[in-house]
């Protein structure tokens, strides 16, 4: 029987058979499935991604008129910071417009919160008119809501996740609502800021980190944001494929947040205001990239379906399949890729 | 995409006002007056890009560069870009 090379959840090399490979792309596609109530693939559909994920070729492309546009999240924290390059931020947006040949960038900073930009708002704001004036491709502003940041000591408000094991769960739902004024009022602002400082979009990333109050919180500055600044692009990129429920109880126009599943999260955002979506699915480093990929794709293709705004889906490390390891291996990005543009039919990545 | 080096910061400039995928692309294939394909050619973007003056990755003499560029991609598309708005309200323009 003839084996073909595919990686695990966490990037290591394996060999496997085909009907090997099948069967886990039919279990993460089940598990999915189950999780969310949502449809598993087709038959035709696991046919062509087992086709894909048994390709020869080291790194596989999508078909001619299948490309997807591409955003960041972290945008301008990849080449200097991450790698270490000595150039500042704005050479790093015209090395990704120039070089790298991105379709968009975003401008942020090391400390990627909301709540850490409103002491130095007027300078990032400066930077994001600098990069307005030389760049041609689109320019978002990013950062996290980031809730646990309004906890003390970092903040002025009671810790939730001491609070829950106390068993002091009013008090706990109290510091979560708290926080959220918090951060809306930070979001609200420092987005504001950089509107009028000529950004095309703004991102809210990996909404969702500290529960379904951190997606409150976002939900409502984007609300917020639209009516203010009608033709900023809002994009929300999202933690997880599950919101948390850290607190359990809040809504947003009448929906429960916490539990919402990719193609309940988009429906939330359209609600806000928000213009695209970044749908996330984990990967779970014990089960293989075929199970990883099958799943977020069954995710993926939910969210779509439900979706009237464009859905980009998050494909970096550890998440819409991706394998668990910073050095992420071209044979899985492009067969994500791929994957996801044809098969999910998602608007980019 | 491919950024500038094709129609990709176009497209995305679509995507960004709620616009889906193949919507996006079939609205700016119809204002550059080519086909959905041509906006994923290095090829054909280049001479599009170049004829219209909205910018490429390569820089040329008496080209349009950044802001410049936007003025010209504003004007393209039909669309209001937020920056140049900006930069019209600074310079009297508005």
């Amino acid at each position: 029987m003839s084996e073909f090379f595919t990686r695990l959840g966490d990037g290591a090399a394996v060999m496997m058979s085909k009907e090997d490979i099948r069967y886990d792309v039919e279990d993460g596609t089940a598990d999915a499935a189950d999780r969310g109530q949502i449809p598993e693939l087709a038959k035709e559909e696991v046919d062509y991604l087992v086709e894909i994920l048994t390709m020869p070729q080291k790194n596989v492309s999508v078909k001619r008129g299948h490309e997807g546009i591409m955003t960041f999240d972290a945008g301008t924290l990849k080449l200097p910071v991450r790698a270490g390059i000595p150039v500042d931020r704005l050479a790093t947006l015209m090395i990704h417009e120039r070089i790298l040949c991105s379709d968009t960038m975003e401008l942020c900073t090391t400390d990627y919160s909301y709540k850490s930009i409103k002491n130095f708002v007027q300078e990032e704001a400066m930077t994001m008119e600098l990069a307005q004036n030389n760049c041609v491709m689109p320019i978002f502003y990013g950062a996290m809501p980031n809730l646990g940041q309004y906890t003390k000591p970092d903040g002025p408000i009671d810790n939730w996740s001491e609070l829950l094991p106390m068993g002091k769960i009013a008090e706990a739902r109290e510091a979560q609502e708290e926080a959220v004024e918090h951060a809306v009022s930070d979001m609200v602002f420092i987005t504001g800021q950089m509107a009028e400082a000529g950004a095309c979009g703004i991102q809210f990333d990996t909404v969702g980190a500290s529960g379904d109050a951190d997606v409150l919180a976002a939900l409502m500055a984007a609300k917020e944001l639209k009516k203010r600044f009608p033709n900023i692009g809002i994009e929300m990129g999202m933690a997880g494929e599950f919101n948390l429920g850290m607190h359990g109880q809040l809504e947003f126009e009448g929906e429960r947040i916490a539990g919402a599943y990719p193609h309940q999260q988009v429906k939330m955002a359209e609600k806000a205001g928000v213009d695209i979506f970044g749908c996330v699915v984990n990967t779970n480093s014990n089960q293989t990239f075929a199970w990883n990929l099958a799943r977020a794709l069954t995710y993926a293709k939910a969210c779509v379906a439900a979706a009237e705004i464009p859905v980009v889906v998050d494909a970096g490390m550890g998440v819409g399949g991706v394998t668990n390891t910073n050095t992420t291996p071209t044979d899985v990005t492009s067969r994500v890729s791929k994957a996801l543009l044809e098969i999910a039919k998602v608007d980019g990545l | 995409m491919g950024g500038i080096r094709t129609a990709g910061d176009l497209v995305s400039r679509m995507v960004m006002k709620g616009m889906r995928l193949s919507a996006a692309k079939e609205y700016v294939a119809d204002k550059l007056h080519c086909s959905v394909l041509d906006l994923s050619d290095t090829f054909a973007m280049k001479e599009i890009r170049e004829s219209l003056d909205i910018g490429t990755v390569l820089d040329r003499k008496g080209a349009s560069n950044g802001m410049e560029a936007k003025f010209n991609i504003e004007k393209v598309l039909g669309i209001e870009i937020p920056s140049v708005t900006q930069f019209k309200k600074k310079t009297g323009l508005l």
